[in-house]
């Protein structure tokens, strides 16, 4: 277990002194896991604020301003309105698998995350396998999104599950490819290291072309797998109602929504540690302060958070075959001679190295 | 060799529509089309082609344009206006002639076609851009537009 807390150095000292060692692992564990939660449930209202405010700004409206200083409190009334209300259900929901489906959603969307390099010290699981850690409990989530719509005994629900499904598992694949397109260059799955490798160099830089186009790739994939706009066949509002949670209500919607958020946030920080060096900064401008890599690690992954939003608004809708489309006839084969390129420039050595 | 030209324009086109809403986005502050609308009652202005309601312009001699003709009340398709008219003796000409006594409006009827101002042969009535019409008495909402003691404007019939 390589809890590499450095900033919780003192606690973990002290917890380990006090009690005997499982029981300190035990205690830390929830320490961590309740601080995440925390963090990211603030995120997750932030993010939701965020969307909308640029939203408004792209189709020249103001955004909520009402509640607090520039509407800086909306979203957390929202979700005190979300937590008082009601929660209704079907008579014929499946009740056991109704009720689970959201905590899987929300809570494979919350393990993610305990892998993601915030900074050099501030990481709280530094598996050796990071990266396929990542892909393979992100699409543990779009489980939680089939049992939504199964449980819920209602037709559009489960037409929008099996759409995620079908979406999902296709994006999957390009998801992965083009992250192994650029692991190709560090040779390692452990994030730290990724990070490490690119020392001399952000990803993006190194791999030059071939990372270019993965990252695009792995930005248009990923933006499918959180189901947002122009790749929202899951929820289509216009078609299903609310998709796979039309039959959710209250705190339990919410939880669709906070972990359609962190999903989105997830995505932007993988590309993050991936292509743009995660905490480290530009040229190693604050090599002397590493505690700013924190900063960086969240400017960068709110720049391409934007970017997400910025396709959201921009770009209509996707039909249902000219999504499977999109990935199969040009996300896939694009994303299999990418690699191919990829491993011409890393055998000849043809890197850009600074 | 279409499949690469496609791959080609179709990020050609993506990326001209991100500019497209990357220019309305930088240029958000300034061009923000949202009327904050009751914090700003005193400095909201209507635009022209608003239709609030039918009135009736006067000078400051208290004189309007209408002649009494009842066009407008012919055109209104669904009976708003009701003109009650007279004839009197005009002091000028000292012959007789058909005078308005009072010009009646059913804001409450009205569906603001605006073929009553179309059909006006003199101006004389017009759109205001005023919209909180909104009164806790219908009663309210019938209402004379030409004002007490007005008179018809030299030169209108001419």
């Amino acid at each position: 277990m390589n809890l590499s807390l450095s900033i919780t150095k003192n606690i973990h000292d002290w917890l380990f002194n006090m009690m005997p060692e499982t029981a300190a692992s035990l205690v830390e564990m929830t320490i961590i896991a309740l601080v995440y939660l925390a963090v990211f449930a603030v995120t997750g209202l932030f993010l939701v604020l965020l969307e909308r405010k640029v939203a408004a700004w792209f189709q020249l409206r103001l955004g909520p301003n009402r509640v607090g200083y520039h509407g800086i409190f909306q979203t957390i009334a929202d979700a005190l309105k979300l937590v008082s209300k009601e929660l209704t259900g079907t008579v014929n929901a499946d009740k056991f698998l109704y009720n689970l489906a959201p905590y899987f959603v929300i809570i494979t969307a919350l393990m993610a995350l305990a892998v993601l390099p915030f900074s050099a010290e501030f990481q709280a699981f530094d598996i050796n396998i990071g990266i396929f850690f990542l892909i393979a409990i992100s699409s543990i989530g779009v489980i939680g999104i089939l049992l939504a719509g199964w449980s819920s005994n209602n037709k559009y629900a489960l037409i929008g599950a099996m759409r995620s499904g079908v979406q999902t598992i296709s994006y999957e694949l390009s998801v992965g490819l083009s992250l192994l397109t650029v692991i190709m260059i560090t040779g390692t799955l452990q994030l730290s290291e990724i990070v490490e490798v690119q020392r001399n160099g952000w990803l993006i830089v190194q791999g030059h072309i071939p990372a270019i186009f993965a990252f695009m790739i792995y930005m248009i994939a990923g933006t499918a797998e959180t189901n947002r706009a122009p790749f929202d066949l899951v929820e289509a509002e216009s078609e299903l109602g609310a998709g796979f949670h039309t039959e959710y209500s209250g705190m339990k919607f919410a939880y669709f929504f906070l972990a359609e958020f962190i999903n989105m946030f997830l995505i932007a920080s993988i590309a993050t540690t991936i292509f743009f060096g995660a905490w480290l900064s530009p040229f190693g401008i604050t090599e002397s302060l590493p505690w700013l890599g924190v900063f960086w690690f969240l400017g960068k992954t709110l720049v391409l958070v934007f970017l997400m939003m910025w396709f959201r608004w921009t770009f209509p809708r996707l039909r249902i075959d000219q999504l499977l489309t999109l990935e199969w006839k040009y996300l896939l084969p694009l994303n299999l001679m990418n690699i191919v390129l990829m491993a011409i420039i890393v055998w000849l050595n043809l890197t850009i190295q600074f | 060799m279409s499949y690469f030209s496609d791959i080609y324009n179709g990020i050609k086109t993506l990326l001209t529509g991100m500019s497209v809403t990357g220019k309305y986005f930088l240029h958000s502050q300034k061009g923000a089309i949202t009327q904050q609308y009751p914090d700003n009652r005193e400095t909201l202005k209507m635009f022209d082609r608003f239709r609030g309601e039918v009135v009736m312009p006067h000078d400051e001699n208290n004189e309007h344009r209408c002649t009494g003709c009842q066009k407008c009340e012919l055109a209104c398709p669904n009976g708003t206006i009701e003109i009650i008219w007279d004839r009197q003796v005009d002091p000028e000409t000292g012959k007789k002639k058909k005078m308005i006594e009072k010009h009646i409006y059913h804001l409450g009827m009205c569906t603001m076609c605006g073929l009553c101002i179309e059909a006006c042969p003199t101006d004389a009535i017009k759109w205001a851009q005023n919209f909180e019409n909104s009164v806790y008495d219908r009663t309210t909402l019938t209402r004379v537009l030409n004002k007490p003691g007005s008179k018809l404007m030299p030169g209108v019939e001419d």
